[in-house]
């Protein structure tokens, strides 16, 4: 055996510490990576077991039963059903926890139906005493015919059991603990004749979940007597439930001993403050301001860094390799698109520590139930929050967030109107139109009126994503009745290593799914504006210098005035005028419909692009000097300035609630599973916010 | 006493005696709410929906239309 690989896989409910567990076992040698064709998280490790033996663990979503009601809980048993997967476990090794042992055995009998060798984990296992709760480990042992390691991922004990029950896998006792197949002897006796090659229990998923996980055809199925209509099958699944938990609870009257008296409630007394009629938001509403304090206030600290370091790291590139196109290709296609991505790292960290401390302690759970019902108002779910608090630092990991909604339909509504949501990306863009259409002034004496519009624009956004929510409620279709079913976990204080590890993990995961989108299209960005058909692009330099007006000027000035009119006959220009005639309603000219274009790759490229724009590239992208020049820009028909508060109001508006952002779409195209979504999504916003830019500029004309 | 899971008061308890099983979600019935269990309503959410129990040691929240679906009966104590 020495040298060999064993295939582990951890199962269980949610809120057991399971992935605690994975987090003992495999430390930091540890993979998150993706289902292949769905985007459901896979995190696998390994881990160093006696004998020179290596595990290779596999952490499955959290799943109450194998009766899946989510996309998560679906790979859990698409795995368990298919022995020809290649994850497909050599050991089952199902986390419980103490305090909720006798809910989640109901997974570990299943688990044991499908005759796999199978261990039990009893986590927390410190806190038994203070519980009051004594485990007859050998009774409950020979009962649930499985080998259980009481263990404390919390504080690590009980590892090495653990260890070397996996070591020993091929001594554990694979019979089902139960037989659930007497709910109705007949059904499943005449379902055993006609299939005497397949395991009862698989061939009753088959048929329950209405999937064939490769096992057998399901046209064999359909037609014979095994098929049920739906309520017949709910029926049989209740009987099922009951029948598993008289077992359990036959098996844990001897195996288990609850003193009640010991028990004495942190649970009760911190729930009558956190879900109290006032404290429960005010708390709610604090943390929420926290967490904005941390996204636009302390990060901005890394992010100007960042910022400096790419752009000095772009100006080296750009004087030290010799002139040509790589060069250009380098320093200002592939270090600027990485910055773009780079930037948002501290944002997007802040907020998944927040989001994994608020989890991992069980206060999330309270935030949904106190806002359920507001939510459901609008076709949401009170999981919906999550998503839309997640949408002010990046729509990306929100749209990731809103898996855990069970009901597709309320998933969907929130996938979808989660983008409205003002993202950071759309920050620097409200900055510098902010900085010129709103005067520096004092209202009550206290309120920066610029503060107020940023703020004004952070609310529209939380509005409009509330609105479009209630007409999709109204538009979609109702096919399947809404359930709302949120367990509320224990308090417990978090701990560090798993919110490190999740932080890691999750930022990484942004980097590189996000990332890949944003550097290809600010490359294919940097390629259409820097290359041109015709006379026009390539002998640029000549025709400016050639221009009377130009000849006074200095050389940097000279040379921004080369590259602006280098950039109106790109490729990019050329699309920048074409569509000229559709943004002229707005109050923009081509130069605004060229920065509009490159937006597609992020918002917040628009900044740069009108630095280039208005030839000022050889200063950087001071935000000063982009506004100075932003503000003296005059419109050459109107001869008034283009800037003007209609158009500035109107850019606003559009850059709140279009949607230009490929990546996002990308995402929605992934957790919808189809092209469908992101369309609607591109149409309906972008529809939106051309209408209301269109109206904002016409009426304050 | 007969009644729902929607009309217990805060703090009450009671014992489920039966239910409408093609209204109830099928992960409700796997954390442990079945007939003969007890349930105790904890918590009623600001806006009097959705509440807040604890069915055979499982803690949830469900909302108001699925727990008038479930029918109990009060215990006195």
């Amino acid at each position: 055996m020495a040298g060999s690989t064993i295939k582990i896989a951890l199962i269980g409910n949610p809120n057991v510490g399971k992935t605690s567990v994975f987090n003992q076992l495999t430390g930091l040698n540890q993979q998150v990576g993706n289902y292949p064709g769905i985007t459901v998280e896979r995190k696998a490790g390994t881990c160093k077991l006696p004998n020179n033996i290596k595990g290779a663990v596999l952490d499955l979503p959290g799943t109450y039963s194998l009766n899946a009601s989510s996309m998560d809980e679906n790979v859990v048993i698409e795995l368990l059903m298919n022995k020809n997967d290649k994850d497909f476990p050599d050991v089952a090794v199902v986390v419980t926890e103490v305090e909720n042992l006798k809910r989640n055995l109901l997974l570990f009998t299943q688990i044991k139906d499908l005759e796999i060798p199978t261990i039990l984990v009893i986590n927390m296992s410190d806190r038994m005493e203070k519980k009051g709760i004594t485990l007859d480990v050998p009774y409950l042992e020979e009962h649930l015919k499985t080998r259980i390691a009481l263990v404390s991922s919390r504080k690590g004990t009980g590892m090495d059991h653990l260890k070397d029950l996996i070591v020993n896998y091929t001594h554990l006792n694979t019979e089902p603990c139960l037989n659930a197949s007497s709910i109705d002897p007949e059904y499943f006796g005449s379902l055993r004749k006609t299939f005497p090659q397949q395991l009862l229990y698989k061939l009753w998923l088959v048929i329950t979940q209405d999937a064939n996980f490769g096992i057998i055809d399901m046209k064999e199925l359909q037609g014979t007597s095994f098929t049920k209509t739906k309520s017949e099958l709910k029926r049989l699944q209740q009987k099922e439930t009951v029948k598993r938990y008289q077992f359990i609870n036959d098996t844990l009257k001897i195996g288990q001993t609850i003193d009640t008296t010991a028990a004495k409630d942190l649970r009760a007394k911190l729930d009558r403050v956190l879900t109290h009629q006032v404290w429960g938001y005010a708390i709610f509403f604090c943390v929420l301001m926290l967490i904005f304090q941390s996204i636009f206030s302390w990060s901005s600290i890394p992010m100007d860094w960042i910022d400096e370091t790419f752009a000095g790291l772009a100006t080296w590139v750009q004087d030290s390799m010799p002139p040509g196109k790589l060069t250009d290709l380098v320093a200002q296609g592939i270090i600027p698109g990485i910055g773009g991505v780079v930037i948002f790292i501290p944002q997007i960290a802040f907020l998944f520590l927040f989001i994994s401390l608020l989890e991992e302690s069980g206060y999330m759970s309270r935030v949904v139930f106190l806002m359920d019902h507001i939510m459901k108002r609008f076709g949401l779910n009170g999981k919906s929050v999550v998503p839309l608090i997640s949408g002010t630092a990046c729509a990306i990991p929100a749209i990731m967030a809103a898996r855990n909604i069970e009901n597709w339909r309320e998933r969907l509504i929130t996938i979808l109107v989660t983008p409205f949501t003002t993202c950071s990306a759309r920050l620097p863009v409200y900055t510098i139109l902010i900085s010129l259409i709103i005067p520096e002034r004092y209202v009550l004496g206290i309120f920066n009126l610029q503060g107020l519009t940023l703020m004004l624009l952070y609310m529209l956004g939380f509005a409009m994503a509330i609105l479009s929510a209630w007409i999709l409620n109204k538009v979609l279709d109702r096919k399947f009745k809404t359930f709302f079913v949120a367990e509320m976990p224990n308090y417990k204080v978090p701990m560090f290593k798993n919110v490190a590890i999740n932080v890691l993990e999750k930022t990484k995961a942004f980097v590189v799914g996000a990332g890949k989108i944003i550097l290809a299209l600010s490359i294919l960005i940097w390629f259409l504006g820097s290359h041109g058909p015709g006379d026009d692009f390539n002998n640029a330099e000549e025709i400016v210098t050639a221009q009377p007006e130009s000849q006074s000027l200095p050389e940097n000035e000279l040379a921004d005035k080369v590259a602006s009119y280098q950039l109106e006959n790109s490729y990019i220009g050329i699309m920048g005028h074409a569509i000229e005639p559709v943004i002229k309603p707005l109050g923009y000219d081509w130069k605004i419909g060229i920065a509009i274009v490159s937006s597609f790759a992020a918002r917040e490229v628009f900044v740069g692009t009108l630095a280039t724009i208005y030839n000022i590239g050889s200063s950087g992208e001071d935000e000063n000097t982009i506004r100075s020049r932003m503000e003296a820009e005059i419109n050459p028909v109107t001869k008034e300035k283009t800037f003007n508060f209609a158009t500035g109001a109107s850019l606003l508006l559009f850059y709140a609630l279009a949607m230009q952002c490929i990546s996002t779409l990308a995402i929605v195209k992934k957790e919808t599973n189809s092209w469908k979504w992101p369309v609607v999504q591109l149409v309906f916003m972008s529809g939106i916010a051309y209408l209301a830019s269109l109206i904002a500029f016409q009426l304050l004309q | 006493m007969k009644t729902t899971l929607a009309a217990l008061k805060k703090g009450q308890k009671a014992i489920i005696t039966d239910f409408n099983t093609d209204a109830i979600p099928l992960k409700l019935l796997e954390m442990g709410c079945l007939p003969g269990n007890e349930v105790q309503l904890l918590q009623i959410a600001p806006m009097g929906d959705p509440i807040y129990i604890n069915v055979s040691d499982s803690h949830v929240a469900i909302r108001l239309e699925t727990a008038a679906e479930i029918d109990v009966i009060l215990v006195t104590e």
